[in-house]
């Protein structure tokens, strides 16, 4: 039972990695390519660390008490991937947008146009 | 015995799909036309990266890893900030 628990965690994280990786590859804009890249590794990551979670506890559910630091180890690294990245992604998007790369196929840019009337 | 492997082999399959897609977003990075593609695929690695070393810390059930997984993530968000802070064209 709990096998199949890590199984499908573990499942949900490697194909929403592979899928970054993927996105990264076939879209055509930076910003495209951040949105896949980025959420979809956020997302991944979450899952794997759930899935060296719910091991951790097992483990010390059955019996070997020093496990349970896998457990709290890995919540914080699920923290610190849950803060860092987002922000990463925001700081990268406008300094794209402020060094002059546009967007491809975009019909409206909000922030070109609020950075020509100031 | 046999769950040991079970549990080896489990962990050690997805490091293994962690590293195919790692390998993957290598692509953007060697043929990506502007420099923020490339910091889109670095930071891309960076968060994979983290990833693996988690998976390599529960499968070797060594705690080490996973506090180097922890200090690779803020480092790798402050060295994202200053990239960031210098395509903008800024005084770092």
């Amino acid at each position: 039972m709990i096998w199949e628990i890590i199984y499908i965690l573990l499942a949900i994280g490697i194909i929403f990695n592979l899928l970054a990786s993927i996105g990264l590859i076939r879209f055509p804009d930076v910003y495209t390519r951040l949105h896949a890249g980025t959420k979809c590794t956020t997302f991944g990551s979450i899952f794997i660390c759930l899935a060296a979670i719910v091991y951790g506890l097992w483990k010390w559910y059955n019996g070997y008490a020093s496990m349970i630091i896998i457990s709290i180890h890995s919540f914080f690294a699920l923290i610190a991937i849950l803060l860092t990245n987002p922000t990463g992604a925001h700081a990268i998007a406008r300094a794209a947008h402020k060094s002059g790369v546009k967007p491809k196929k975009a019909v409206v840019d909000d922030l070109e146009e609020k950075n020509e009337h100031v | 015995m046999g769950k040991e492997d079970r549990r080896m082999n489990v962990f050690m399959l997805s490091l293994v799909m962690i590293f195919i897609s790692i390998a993957i977003a290598m692509i953007r990075i060697l043929l990506g036309p502007t420099i923020p593609d490339r910091v889109v695929g670095l930071d891309t690695i960076n968060t994979l990266v983290i990833a693996g070393m988690i998976l390599f810390g529960v499968a070797t059930e060594d705690v080490i890893y996973i506090d180097v997984a922890i200090v690779y993530a803020l480092l790798s968000y402050i060295t994202t900030l200053f990239i960031a802070k210098y395509l903008e064209g800024g005084k770092i």
